[in-house]
């Protein structure tokens, strides 16, 4: 590649904040689908919904590093507070969905200086710990939450005064679509400024970006209040666009799966929780057609196999494959050595 | 005036043990001035508490004259006291270009501002530059730091230090394993830095020590062993004792 040191560099940073062509491809068919697909939109509001609570998580996990075991603890947070705020103040869903989320970001700040200490094992259980006790609150304040019965009687006014949730999904869908869209335009714009290359110096050494004047703690404390917001918003999203919340929202095995999907799609691009919020509910709905009770049997298999045979060495069979059939040349291999 | 970097009775003890002993140093300003001693000698955790990563059991550590004892790392470097380290301490899945870019934008306080890509102020892209060129990085810029040979590594971790502009810069065996022919550069590039930059050299090549240092102070079991210039120690039988593991009488 020509140029002084100066452009290369320059064009090299400017590369990495630019959108691929692959992404406009991806926001097209999101959108195109409320057109296209009009009898699938409850499916694709749960889809959009997962990877949103999904995406958040990756920028815990892929961006900063932390491992958590108990994200849905955010998730389900926003859920309730957007149904008992329906249910008890008013029923327009843009006041209950930021104030949710920013009700999640103000429980994330204050369950951040909890992870701030310990590495990876000490972080999962703590995070599995908040889920765990928010959980059993949910359970035991019945005459708040419903408790085990769920959370009755949500119900939402119109989107912006304008728009009805309808029976067969459409506002939903299309609510849910703009609202993560619009915040992983936000996020997206995060991870490549400064902070957002900050926070992956901690993810790669915390000893060395604290060498280099990081506050590493400061850092991880604004990641995280971002990402319980995230989480929130996707809750909440669940809550208004169902009209309904159970316990469920909050289980442990909701903070699984999402941790799985980003497994499956792959951590620190972003894309990975869409890919994997696709993949798994394709999967589960595919699956549980053909054998109802043995479905997570095979979504175990995929993720054995996943973790065996290695992201990055499929990435890199994707990628010269890719090369070969436009004809450039292959690209090098990455060596995984001190790779995370 | 008052010294670059200076300790008081510095103390460090883990449990019974003593890893550092009353040590009692001063590094001038425009200091060239290597620490050396025999393995164990607790060099490493000298190290450790002059920059935060532990904390001391006893004693006052002062930069330019501010007492420093109780600020945590990233502060210390704030203020311009910046450490490299003996085994590799890199961003493996980020490109030098963004490494330095973090540490240049970090140093000018643009740490917070998610709005902006990085790499969009002129500044930052022209100090990288800089930096990349006196350190022979500019043809890996854009290569994933973990595939770099292990000689453009050595030289990310020193210029990532340099990154920060330090005051007082820490260099903790900087030439661990670089090749007799790229050793040279890299110490002519350390030499070479302004004087207004205090050096402290840790190392245990005693041929680098005294190409490269114009004071040199001995530590052994913990505790400062003597002081003095470049000749004074190479002709100290003590310090060749020790080296030699001979015993003091013997």
């Amino acid at each position: 590649m020509p140029g002084t040191p100066t452009e290369i560099a320059t064009r090299h940073l400017a590369e990495t904040s630019r959108w691929k062509p692959l992404e406009f491809a991806f926001w097209l068919v999101a959108f195109g689908a409320i057109w296209l697909l009009p009898s699938h939109h409850l499916i694709l509001n749960e889809i959009i919904i997962t990877a949103l609570f999904a995406m958040s998580l990756d920028l815990i996990l892929g961006y900063a590093g932390i491992a958590s075991l108990g994200h849905a603890a955010f998730f389900g947070f926003g859920a309730y507070f957007a149904g008992i705020f329906a249910i008890r103040v008013i029923g327009d869903p843009l006041t209950g969905l930021i104030l949710a989320t920013l009700a999640s970001g103000a429980l994330g700040f204050i369950t951040s200086f909890l992870v701030l200490r310990g590495v990876d094992l000490a972080r999962l259980m703590v995070t599995l710990g908040v889920a765990l006790v928010l959980g059993e609150i949910a359970n035991k304040m019945t005459w708040l939450t419903g408790g085990a019965d769920g959370l009755q009687g949500v119900m939402m006014g119109p989107v912006l005064g304008l728009f009805e949730f309808d029976l067969y999904g459409r506002t939903a869908y299309v609510y849910s679509l703009v609202v993560t869209f619009l915040l992983f335009l936000l996020a997206r714009r995060i991870v490549v400024s400064p902070f957002g290359l900050s926070l992956r110096t901690i993810r790669d050494n915390p000893l060395r970006a604290r060498a280099i004047g990081i506050p590493v703690n400061r850092r991880l404390i604004a990641v995280y209040t971002l990402a319980a917001a995230y989480a929130g918003a996707a809750g909440a999203l669940l809550a208004q666009t169902t009209q309904f919340v159970s316990l469920d929202v909050i289980a442990l095995h909701r903070s699984a799966d999402v941790l799985l999907m980003l497994v499956i799609g792959g951590t620190g691009y972003l894309y990975g929780g869409f890919a994997g919020a696709i993949v798994f509910k394709v999967l589960q709905d595919v699956i549980s057609n053909w054998t109802p009770q043995y479905w997570t049997f095979w979504i175990g298999l995929i993720l054995v196999i996943l973790v065996l045979i290695g992201r990055e060495r499929m990435n890199h069979r994707v990628a010269v494959l890719w090369a070969r059939l436009r004809g450039k040349p292959e690209p090098r291999p990455r060596t995984i050595v001190g790779g995370h | 005036m008052s010294a670059a970097l200076e300790t008081v009775g510095l103390e460090k003890r883990f449990g019974g043990i003593v890893a550092t002993d009353n040590v009692s140093f001063r590094l001038e300003p425009g200091a060239r001035h290597a620490l050396i001693g025999p393995n164990g000698a607790g060099k490493t955790t000298f190290v450790n508490l002059l920059t935060g990563v532990l904390q001391p059991s006893a004693g006052t550590i002062r930069l330019h004259g501010e007492d420093i004892s109780a600020m945590p790392p990233e502060r210390r470097v704030k203020r311009g006291l910046v450490r490299t380290f003996q085994i590799n301490q890199l961003f493996a899945g980020m490109t030098p270009l963004e490494s330095l870019g973090v540490a240049v934008s970090e140093r000018m306080g643009h740490g917070y501002e998610f709005w902006r890509p990085a790499g969009s102020k002129s500044v930052v892209i022209d100090e990288i530059v800089e930096i990349a060129t006196r350190f022979k990085l500019v043809d890996v810029l854009e290569e994933r730091t973990a595939s770099l040979p292990y000689g453009k590594q050595r030289l990310l971790e020193i210029a990532l230090a340099f990154a920060c502009q330090p005051r007082v810069l820490l260099l903790d065996e900087p030439a661990a394993g670089v090749p007799e022919a790229e050793r040279h550069d890299l110490l002519a590039t350390v030499a070479a830095l302004p004087r207004d930059v205090s050096v402290l050299l840790i190392e245990h090549d005693m041929d680098l020590v005294f190409s490269f240092a114009e004071r040199i102070s001995v530590l052994v079991n913990g505790a400062l062993f003597t002081e003095g210039t470049v000749s004074e120690i190479a002709n100290d039988p003590r310090v060749r004792a020790v080296y030699l593991g001979e015993s003091l009488d013997g």
